[in-house]
């Protein structure tokens, strides 16, 4: 009856935001970003670095949140490689090191053929210690790392033989899903030494870090929306990366999330009108 | 002819003798090379001074020295600071560590105590200049029996524990101190009465975290009430617990519990168990209970992460009534909208207060809200000194507020 | 003397770490760290006991066949088979089985390092997958304008929800530079950043307190109900 719509069972719930996610991933819905002030500042600090600069990579984060991340990290990762930037990644997490592999075996090595490591990228590895270590790396690099993540000396490296502490690199960007994270670069290392951070971390700690923006982080990249927008401004200052060989996970998320959002939203919309409805039927 | 050759030899002759008899002539004079200008080292700092590191348990001087005029902004004269250590101020020295560019302080965590060391700052500039400072010391490293720097912390500490003591004492005397109904609270006996009269169990989940983490404890406060409760209506409890040592005191305070209600045949161990430390394993675990099990009533109480949504809305469909308490703020939202009554943060800890009536715990309750309003005396007044500072650019004030924010600033 | 102890033990460690956090001196400086170590060593002997329920628990249920008992032995299996392969290393290499008791854990071969990655990782995927569908159903559910303050609730759902999408940015792209600061992704960046934090901090401060008061209280002894005790 037209004057009444009744409670959805919460399977037809289910069954609706299963279809949000899954049509768009199978049908590759793509729709338009528009990137925020935030991300376009992000992207611009990064892409005023010189040729040769030194960009440190930090990884804090464990396989849970890779689906979150790993779109940011590779971004972010082919944007300092095509414009020549030496990376350097590091971790304070023990579930750190396979990401950096990952992204050293399936973005620079697999898409940067010319690129070699040692001379154009390097891993320092992953140190315990939380904000301590953080601490070290910002006052005395080498009192933590004596060789690099992969074995070799630190001094023997031709990138890491000039290190010293936080201010050889030029910037800092790190990507976090919880404890250590940018909060403790902030706090114990970024302040202190005066170099430029950025950040990317999962869209629910966003938040949690605005209070360090502008003054403390050059830009925060929260959650999937910021990496497709990152993405983005990659593609359209750097066309080449729209080929299909690079891929845009980024993007590609972002179709099944806003679907899923607008179904959300749609089913909320829905909630009130049986409400509203409800409401005036009982008055009657 | 013959006339000629005496001529072209005379002229040969000219040519080839001439040279001989030819007074030498100076080289050209060759301008002298450049001496390059002698490069001073860098400029020393104006002060050094050496001394043991403030508030801490020993073992550590710490040296300060002023920027050396050549490493200030735009002058890049300075690549590091070096410092030295010795046993006297005519060493033999020893490098104990560089610091970078712009720092003024470098802590010595190998100083023995109780033994007078001396320190030299080397400033180092570029192709290998350097320039050593005069000795500065003798610092003597040593413990100290109280940090300074948490004063602050102490004073509030004892106010808060003022507080609450006076409160409960005045509770002693009989004072009951009013306390709003807290309706998560007040839902536990209806509760429990559903699920007695429906026949069956009350699930509780302590939360997801070890037994260190104060909301366990709490929980634990909490769970003591209810097992009580559940005894005395002959009713089954469940406690599927992430941990073992939370197994453990859980089943400890269950069975405390049927004593202390004089129904010690009620505790049934094999309702209290161990699941999986794994956070989905756990949850799993806890969800397949809900829905085999189908307890009426559902409690959960502790700490909470992604797994708080699933457990409530599954708790949701099999129609239990549900309860939640927790301190994280980023999950109060889920259970908020899925669960019938929430505790929201400090409640939590209100609870075994609350929940036993005595107007001596309760006294406890009125301690929190003075340390509450102290809090809220300080964020007023501070939120005033930074606006006013910001909007009347007064140095006075800017300082008031930069002072106000030191005080909480722990180091 | 059963009540006591407990009661004697908590009152002399709380004490000792409350005043520890303010001297620095030896040996009071370390006791945080050493106790925090104490609890770590008897965390890992109550694994022991955890293992021992889970398997008595199960096992039982499968022999006497109770209502799930299916899932007992499936838990049973799980729990013996991944603990075997992780004390033994066996692997699986050119199709030929073996084991190395000095072999690396991460190594792709083991079968415990394929257990991990091709059973665990996927269930705990999956289950934090469902969180989309629950939210989806919590939201139909939850965000309806019965009230005022359950009208801004939805309201303020709304604007971050669409924030987060395309929608969000084309409703109000038509906005002056002057009204920016009105368009939906701006909205919903001051709501997470400003009264949202707000709120975080106020909960933050108000447990703090709460668990000052209830620390207090359980290492003085007056509040004994996590002891069972009826006070």
């Amino acid at each position: 009856m037209a004057w009444r719509l009744p409670e959805l069972d919460r399977r037809i719930v289910f069954a609706l935001v299963g279809l949000s996610v899954t049509i768009p991933i199978l049908w590759k819905f793509h729709f338009p970003e528009f990137p925020s002030p935030m991300v376009r500042g992000v992207f611009e600090r990064v892409d005023s670095l010189p040729a040769g600069s030194k960009l440190l990579l930090t990884l804090d984060y464990d396989p849970g949140s890779e689906p979150e991340l790993n779109p940011m990290t590779d971004a972010v990762t082919r944007h300092a490689a095509t414009k020549g930037i030496r990376i350097y990644y590091i971790t304070m997490w023990a579930t750190g090191p396979p990401m950096i592999e990952r992204v050293i075996r399936q973005v620079l090595q697999k898409e940067f053929p010319d690129l070699a490591y040692g001379r154009d990228f390097v891993t320092l590895g992953y140190k315990p210690g939380n904000e301590a270590a953080i601490a070290i790396v910002a006052s005395d690099l080498r009192k933590l790392f004596t060789t690099d993540g992969r074995g070799t000396n630190i001094n023997a490296g031709e990138m890491t033989g000039s290190l010293r502490n936080l201010r050889s690199f030029d910037m800092v960007f790190s990507v976090s899903a919880g404890f250590p994270g940018t909060k403790e670069w902030i706090q114990y290392g970024t302040d202190t030494a005066g170099v430029p951070i950025a950040a990317g971390m999962t869209a629910v700690q966003a938040p949690l870090n605005y209070p360090y923006y502008p003054t403390q982080l050059l830009g925060i990249l929260g959650g999937i929306k910021a990496a497709a927008e990152y993405e983005l401004l990659l593609v359209k200052k750097y066309p080449r990366f729209a080929d299909p060989a690079f891929p845009q996970e980024a993007t590609a998320k972002m179709g099944p999330q806003t679907w899923a959002h607008l179904t959300i939203i749609g089913l909320i919309v829905l909630g009130n009108l049986t409400t509203l409805l409800a409401g005036r039927r009982g008055r009657r | 002819m013959r006339q000629r050759r005496p001529a072209l030899a005379a002229l040969f002759l000219l040519f080839a003798v001439s040279p001989a008899f030819a007074e030498e002539q100076p080289a050209p004079p060759v301008a002298p090379a450049p001496v390059a200008a002698p490069v001073p080292p860098p400029a020393l700092p104006l002060s050094v001074r050496a001394f043991d590191t403030p508030n801490d348990g020993g073992g550590s001087v710490t040296i300060e020295w002023s920027l050396s005029p050549d490493d200030a902004a735009g002058r890049r004269g300075v690549t590091g600071y070096e410092l030295l250590r010795g046993p006297s101020a005519n060493g033999p020295w020893q490098s104990i560590g560089v610091a970078s560019p712009g720092r003024t302080r470098y802590r010595d965590p190998a100083a023995t105590d109780g033994h007078p060391l001396w320190y030299r700052v080397v400033v180092l500039g570029e192709a290998g200049r350097r320039a050593e400072s005069v000795p500065a010391g003798p610092a003597v490293s040593a413990p100290q029996w109280f940090n300074a720097d948490r004063f602050v912390v102490a004073v509030v500490t004892a106010l808060l524990f003022g507080a609450i003591l006076f409160y409960i004492a005045r509770g002693r005397r009989g004072h009951a101190p009013y306390v709003r109904r807290i309706a998560g609270l007040d839902a536990l006996e209806e509760a429990i009465g559903r699920a007695t009269e429906m026949g069956r169990p009350i699930l509780y989940i302590p939360g997801t975290q070890e037994m260190n983490d104060a909301q366990t404890v709490a929980s634990m406060t909490i769970l003591a009430h209810v097992a009580r409760k559940a005894a005395t209506y002959d009713t089954a409890l469940l406690v599927p617990c992430k941990y073992s040592l939370v197994m453990a005191t859980a089943r400890e305070t269950v069975r405390e519990a049927c004593l202390a209600a004089g129904r010690p045949d009620a505790y049934r161990e094999e309702n209290i168990y161990y699941v999986s430390e794994d956070q989905f394993g756990y949850v799993a675990g806890a969800a397949g209970t809900i829905v085999r099990e189908r307890p009426a009533t559902c409690i959960y109480v502790g700490t909470f992460f992604a797994e708080s949504l699933v457990l409530a809305e599954t708790g949701h469909a099999i129609g239990a009534i549900q309860i939640a308490g927790t301190a994280q703020p980023a999950q109060l939202p889920f259970f908020v909208a899925a669960c019938d009554y929430t505790l929201i943060g400090e409640e939590l800890f209100a609870a075994s207060a609350y929940l036993s009536g005595e107007p001596r715990l309760l006294g406890s309750l009125k301690g929190q809200d003075a340390g509450k309003l102290l809090a809220m005396a300080f964020i007023v007044l501070g939120t005033l000194a930074a606006t006013a500072a910001s909007v009347s650019g007064s140095p006075a004030l800017a300082v008031l507020a930069a002072g106000l924010r030191d005080i909480f600033l722990v180091r | 003397m059963k009540r006591t102890v407990p009661l004697v033990i908590t009152f002399t460690v709380g004490a000792l770490l409350i005043v520890a956090y303010f001297i620095p001196h030896w040996p009071f400086a370390r006791l945080r760290d050493d106790f925090n170590t104490f609890f770590d060593v008897i965390a890992a002997f109550a694994y022991i006991v955890g293992g021992g329920n889970l398997i008595r628990m199960h096992g039982r249920r499968a022999a006497r066949q109770e209502a799930g008992w299916g899932y007992s032995l499936v838990c049973l299996a799980g729990f013996l088979a991944m603990l075997a392969f992780g004390l033994t290393k066996v692997f699986w290499r050119e199709g030929a089985p073996g084991w190395d008791l000095q072999g690396d854990l991460n190594d792709s071969t083991l079968l415990f390092k394929r257990g991990y990655d091709n059973i665990f990782r996927p269930c705990s995927a999956t289950f934090y997958a469902l969180l989309a569908f629950f939210i989806a159903s919590a939201s139909y559910r939850a965000f309806r304008a019965r009230n005022v303050e359950a009208t801004l609730l939805l309201v303020t759902a709304l604007v971050i929800l669409l924030g987060r999408t395309f929608v969000g940015t084309l409703m109000t792209g038509w906005l002056p530079p002057s009204l920016e600061f009105l368009s939906i992704p701006q909205l919903s960046n001051w709501i997470m950043s400003v009264p949202n934090q707000a709120g975080n901090r106020a909960i933050m401060i108000g447990v703090a307190l709460g668990i000052v008061s209830l620390s207090l209280k359980v290492i003085l002894g007056i509040d004994r109900s996590h002891l069972g005790e009826k006070d």
